[in-house]
């Protein structure tokens, strides 16, 4: 590399054509590490799952696929920090429930039971865990799973964040459905069962005061119904993910490395309403990296798809399903977008947060 | 999208592709100045439809790009004082100083804030009287106008605690500076169209006339963007070199009154280092003797820093339009968003981010080959 104090700009001061230091290592934990991006999976990989051990843990899927006396069984937990409890179209009893309803989904399992794990702030006030315990027990009726067993600890003023819920649940894998990043093959087509970005926005309108005009719901949603009437149509899907934190970035990411092929879609067939739009414009985000609480994506053999789609279509979660894309030889690991110019363009894994831009 | 779908009409870019097509004779650099629309230009593939004679050398327009480290190292030795609530726009906070960046401050117990308007930022001073808040202002002309306007309000209001540490960049001289060096090659510029909606076209056809060179204003859109294009090469094309309106929809020739007075009375000009290209004469704004009290830097007397930068960044270059990002022998292996050397890298509106978000896969993959089968 050439000394660039050599380079022939004297108008300028060369003193200056330095650049800074770099940050490959951060001694302590910073909220990108919990984004659902790239450094999350460095914390899990580099962290979590050398410490625990374990082939389970190394399949790295939303859910676990056990095998427990014969029988087959789907086996989540995820915890849920959202601020504030509640937003337009949910509240954090419903994500609680959905969020892992949905993760057990996603290996084609229908959630049978869950815990559930509250920790609240003292001062937090009754009337509010009241309102999350009801909207948290009905989004379990209406997802047809039963709240099997709990726990409750207080933590001081300060230490939290009015009320955090952990839930886990388990589902049994129907027979013939194997629902893994590893059964993808080029030619396989790509699926979302409608608006994204939607959840993400909606929450940034409320926690962080901002308009847009019209008011946007969270498509919060247990998906369970709609992957009974996909597994309906062929037990041969081969893989379902839903891009919640990292949005629809970070779950074909995750599926084109996990896969190992690359992946193209269309970037004018991804449905982003106008109103997730005008506001991502606005804030200078990308909506395919913002989070989704109702949605999925599907990998589906080629000769299945028609049929697919034509169920999800059916299904009032997947009214507007639409087919953005195919996986392929090219690229392995990566996801390209065909621009609506003509250009392409990779689509990367997020880093940690999306942040808004200056100007 | 109504306002934004009309200006991404594939039929439309194709006419107006045709049109530069037909229109090109030899080879032309362009730079366009804003890198919102370097972000435009390559995330919409825009640099590959253009005809080969057409270069866009990426200009030194981002903000996030340009702040200099001393001044991000200012902002995180006050971000650590446990008196201060520091306030900043979301993309400043992942561009690293010397040795960290504002995200670690908060992971050490810095009570650091993403703020989307300035504004906020006051509001958190008025709720929060027994804290010192101190927003971090920095940008170009577009992203002043409010920062001074909040500077206005907290004198308005009497409000004691709040204060700014303010790093403002202006274009013209940045342009100046670009074109009076011997190893420039830019031969059109496509001007930044907010800048102008603020500051208007008057500062423009004198550098134009001096340098020969044509100046375009355009907006961001890729319509807009192919638009500038079109209208810079059709003029140099001509032998012409004046300043053109092509984001009419807007920018007015007299920009914003109201916004120009309100940095006339906040600010004051000064000479301005930018990160990775070194001092520029008249090219940065601070606060006028009326509002010194609310600058942070004074308050909090962070003189005498010791910053320290590692010499294989040649962000510099990047920003001067001297090297693509990608000729970088660190591009895509010591330096990524992930582990980004210099800021170029890290800011969402950054060149070499650009690129590496975007157009990795060009620059690993041979020549003309088809990336994928059309799905």
């Amino acid at each position: 590399m050439s000394d660039i104090t050599d380079l022939p700009v004297p108008a300028l001061d060369p003193e200056a054509w330095t650049c800074p230091a770099p940050l490959r290592d951060r001694p302590r934990v910073v909220m990108g590490h919990g984004g659902g991006g790239a450094l999350s999976a460095e914390l899990v990989q580099q962290v979590f799952a050398p410490a625990f051990g374990g082939e389970v843990l190394a399949q790295m899927g939303d859910a676990a696929a056990l095998s427990l006396g014969g029988v087959r069984l789907a086996f989540s937990t995820d915890s849920f920090v959202v601020r504030p409890l509640f937003f337009p179209g949910g509240s954090i009893g419903d994500l609680a429930v959905n969020g892992t309803v949905n993760d057990l989904a996603m290996s084609g399992a229908r959630a049978a039971y869950l815990s559930c794990g509250f920790i609240l702030e003292e001062g937090v006030e009754l009337e509010v865990v009241g309102r999350v315990s009801e909207a948290l027990g009905a989004a379990a009726r209406t997802a047809g799973v039963e709240v099997a067993t709990g726990d409750t600890k207080v933590v001081e003023t300060g230490h939290g964040d009015g009320i955090f819920i952990n839930t886990a649940g388990i589902g049994l894998i129907p027979a013939g459905v194997d629902l893994r990043p590893q059964r993808v093959v080029p030619g396989d087509v790509v699926i979302v069962s409608g608006a994204i970005g939607v959840h993400g926005v909606a929450i940034m309108s409320v926690r962080e005061g901002l308009e847009f005009g019209v008011e946007i719901e969270s498509d919060c949603a247990a998906l369970g119904d709609l992957v009974d009437a996909m597994l309906a149509v062929t037990p041969d899907l081969h893989v379902l993910r839903d891009p919640t934190r990292g949005g629809l970035a970070a779950a074909l990411n995750e599926i084109a490395a996990a896969s190992g092929t690359g992946v193209v879609i269309r970037e004018r067939d991804v449905p982003v309403p106008p109103t997730v739009a005008n506001a991502c414009a606005i804030l200078g985000l990308d909506p395919m990296y913002v989070a989704n609480e109702g949605k999925l994506v599907a990998f589906v053999p080629r000769e299945h798809a028609d049929a697919v789609l034509e169920a999800m279509r059916a299904h009032p979660l997947g009214a507007d399903s639409v087919i953005i894309g195919e996986a392929v030889e090219a690229h392995p690991g990566m996801v390209v977008a065909r621009t609506g110019l003509g250009g392409t363009r990779v689509v990367d894994l997020p880093i940690g947060e999306q942040l808004p831009r200056i100007c | 999208m109504k306002y934004i779908d009309e200006f991404q009409d594939p039929e439309l870019a194709r006419r107006l592709l045709d049109d530069i097509h037909a229109t090109v004779t030899r080879p032309w650099a362009l730079m366009e100045v804003c890198g919102g629309q370097t972000h435009s230009i390559i995330r919409h593939g825009i640099d590959q439809l253009l005809p080969e004679e057409v270069e866009l050398i990426h200009g030194p327009g981002c903000p996030v790009c340009v702040t200099p480290l001393e001044v991000i190292d200012k902002a995180l030795e006050i971000a650590s004082r446990p008196e201060v609530i520091f306030c900043s726009f979301g993309d400043m906070l992942r561009v690293p100083g010397t040795g960290r960046d504002l995200f670690q401050v908060r992971g050490e117990g810095g009570d650091v804030r993403v703020v989307y308007s300035p504004l906020d930022a006051l509001r958190i001073a008025q709720q929060n009287p027994d804290r010192d808040v101190v927003f971090f202002g920095i940008g170009f002309e577009t992203t002043a106008p409010p920062n001074a306007m909040t500077v206005h309000q907290a004198r308005r209001l009497g409000i004691p605690n709040f204060s700014m540490l303010v790093s403002h960049v202006r274009v013209p001289p940045a342009i100046e500076a670009i074109m009076a060096s011997p190893s420039c090659r830019v031969q059109g510029f496509l001007a930044a169209g907010h800048v102008c909606s603020v500051m208007g076209v008057g500062e423009y056809p004198d550098l134009a006339e001096r340098f020969r060179v044509p100046i375009v204003v355009t907006g961001f859109e890729p319509l807009d963007i192919l638009e500038g294009v079109r209208r810079t090469v059709r003029q140099l094309e001509r032998g012409e070199h004046t300043v053109d309106n092509a984001y009419a929809r807007a920018v007015r020739p007299e920009g914003n009154p109201a916004a120009k007075a309100m940095l006339e009375d906040v600010f004051e000009i000064t000479d301005r280092a930018w990160r990775g290209i070194g001092v520029i004469p008249d090219s940065g704004w601070r606060l006028s003797a009326k509002y010194r009290d609310y600058d942070a830097e004074r308050r909090f007397s962070v003189d005498g820093i010791q910053t320290r930068e590692p010499a294989e960044c040649r962000s510099g270059e990047v920003l001067q339009g001297l090297l693509k990002p990608h000729e970088c022998e660190a591009f895509g292996t010591l330096c990524t968003p992930r582990t980004p050397l210099g800021a170029t890298m890290v800011s969402s509106e950054g060149a070499c981010a650009a690129y590496y978000l975007y157009r990795r896969l060009d620059l690993t993959t041979p020549a003309g080959r088809e990336v994928s089968p059309v799905v």
